[in-house]
């Protein structure tokens, strides 16, 4: 029989850790759904998405209820829209976004990921329609969320994107300013984008990836600081190391089963499962706490980054095990407004926009979810693009910016998202002008891989 | 294809055959048993066999996570794999 404390473990982790499996998401490739008519190209695509994720959500719900894990979202990934607007003669993006949007509702999902362009080396054709489209298209839907990759390693920045994805990130909070400017929400901002990631608003279905495939992205960073809790203060950070190793193992193991399971029972080939710590506002689910727990006295302190390294480091060796493929983002997430302990951090004035810049150099994705003033002016949100996208391309990993400009509203007043995407209050920005490096344009070159210092 | 049944909280009398009358009501097979006292609280944890069952799992589940909240006890069915995965490599 199974040990006791084993089951007891398990079920403590459920009910009063938040362990919880954080998303399954479907990739879906929309490639054969291309036409050179917008029309006939949008039903391709709702027939397409309802065809094969028609019973992604009861299965999801049928897993949940059989293995007493909770499955917190079912969401679909498709193929960069831009791609299937190329073919198309009169590009009409927010028709395409609509459909997305009429496809996830017609199949329950709670996110659909792909209103995408990947542009790290310019534009082709459909890329800058879409791109000038994204404030209208999350204005008019709830579900669909949009993504765009403007630098990598090998290519670069484009820093005529990076320019123009400034203006957009304002544009859709000024369309969404009535709903606390949550259109932002669901817009980031890539460098080197991963494209099997199952996390969103920055999913997307590759077009090196097969036909349909289940990604699954797991969480329970509330677990991973009650096995710190329980080990006490005293412990040094190998032992820290080592806890941390061993509960990642463990939430993987949940995830891969759940994504073994989701394959097998929906027919479609299983992709990877994404190791990460992914937060919400709940008490108890913050990465923040985690660091906290470790010895600082706030997140945002000086060491923050450090412990951060740590745990980001031990998270992937403990999942890496755990699972057959691992992929997507793979790491800890620091959201602030999805994050109780950030939020809390960045109320107090500990957790400064120069720290999360640091920290994003050592952890997965970037500066994520943060609300910043409402006058900031486009070519400062195109510079914190850059500097984010600078930190991806050098250290060959994945970076991303999704803030939020909240458009009359000053440092200290609050933004309010509601539910895992949860609210926080508004940081202070550095409001030097970057102006006139912006306006440049061009291409920063892709950087050198040798001579590493 | 085998399940895990927990039940955590206060002990009282009748809990055991409250909880197998359910099991044996849909033809689930109890294997083993265990009963222990942590931390002033009652803990069972029961192996049973569910492959011969006349309802489906989830459904199962529901039942007994109802008959707990009537009890004022936390009761819950999971399957088996669950804790194989966690816990063994």
């Amino acid at each position: 029989m199974i040990n006791t404390n084993d089951i007891l473990e398990t079920i403590t982790m459920i009910q009063d850790e938040n362990l919880d499996v954080r998303t399954i998401t479907m990739g879906i490739s929309l490639l054969d759904c291309c036409d050179s008519d917008m029309d006939k190209t949008c039903a391709r695509v709702y027939d397409k998405i309802t065809r094969y994720a028609k019973d992604l959500v009861r299965t999801g719900e049928d897993i949940e209820k059989e293995y007493g894990i909770p499955i917190i979202n079912k969401r679909i990934s498709v193929t960069p829209i831009a791609m299937i607007l190329a073919a198309c003669e009169r590009k009409d993006s927010v028709k395409l976004a609509v459909t997305l949007e009429k496809a996830a509702q017609a199949c329950g999902v709670n996110f659909i990921g792909g209103f995408s362009a990947l542009v790290q080396k310019g534009f082709s054709p459909g890329d800058r329609e879409l791109i000038e489209s994204i404030p209208e298209a999350l204005a008019v839907t709830d579900h669909v969320c949009s993504s765009v990759n403007i630098g990598s390693t090998k290519a670069g920045i484009n820093m005529d994107a990076v320019g123009l994805m400034g203006r957009i990130v304002r544009q859709t909070a000024e369309r969404t300013a009535d709903q606390d400017c949550i259109g932002c929400a669901k817009l980031v901002v890539f460098c080197n984008a991963p494209e099997d990631n199952p996390f969103m608003a920055g999913a997307f279905h590759g077009a090196g990836e097969p036909d349909c495939v289940i990604n699954v992205g797991v969480s329970g960073p509330g677990v991973v600081r009650a096995a710190l809790a329980k080990a006490g203060g005293y412990c040094d950070l190998t032992a820290v190391a080592d806890i941390i190793k061993k509960t990642a193992f463990k939430i993987t193991r949940m995830g891969q089963l759940v994504a073994r399971e989701a394959s097998r029972r929906l027919g479609i080939p299983f992709g990877i499962v994404d190791l990460s710590l992914a937060p919400t506002p709940a008490v108890g689910d913050s990465v923040a706490h985690i660091l906290e727990e470790m010895g600082l006295e706030c997140c945002g302190a000086h060491g923050t980054t450090a412990a951060l390294a740590l745990l980001n480091d031990a998270v992937k060796k403990g999942g890496v095990m755990a699972s057959s493929h691992v992929g997507g983002l793979s790491g800890a997430f620091i959201p602030v407004t999805e994050d109780a302990g950030m939020i809390d951090a960045a109320r107090c004035g500990c957790l400064r926009l120069e720290k999360l810049e640091a920290m994003t150099a050592v952890c997965s994705v970037g500066l994520d979810m943060i609300n910043i003033p409402g006058d900031t002016p486009a070519e400062v949100i195109s510079a914190i693009i850059a500097d984010e996208a600078a930190i991806g391309m050098v250290n060959s990993k994945t970076t991303a910016v999704r803030v939020i400009p909240a458009i009359g509203k000053g440092v200290g007043e609050e933004l309010s998202f509601g539910g895992l995407l949860g609210g926080g209050p508004v940081m202070p920005l550095n409001t030097w002008s970057p102006a006139k490096f912006i306006a440049r344009g061009g291409r920063i070159p892709a950087p050198m891989q040798s001579l590493k210092n | 294809m085998r399940a895990v049944i927990t039940v955590i909280g206060k002990d009282t009398v009748g809990i055991l055959a409250k909880v197998s009358a359910v099991c044996a009501e849909h033809n689930i097979n109890v294997s083993e048993v265990t009963q222990s006292i942590l931390q002033d609280l009652f803990v069972m944890i029961m192996m049973v066999d569910i492959s011969k069952s006349d309802v489906p799992f989830t459904r199962f589940s529901e039942e007994i996570t109802a008959l707990g909240e009537k009890m004022g006890l936390s009761v819950h069915a999971m399957h088996e794999d669950i804790f194989n995965s966690m816990h063994r490599i």
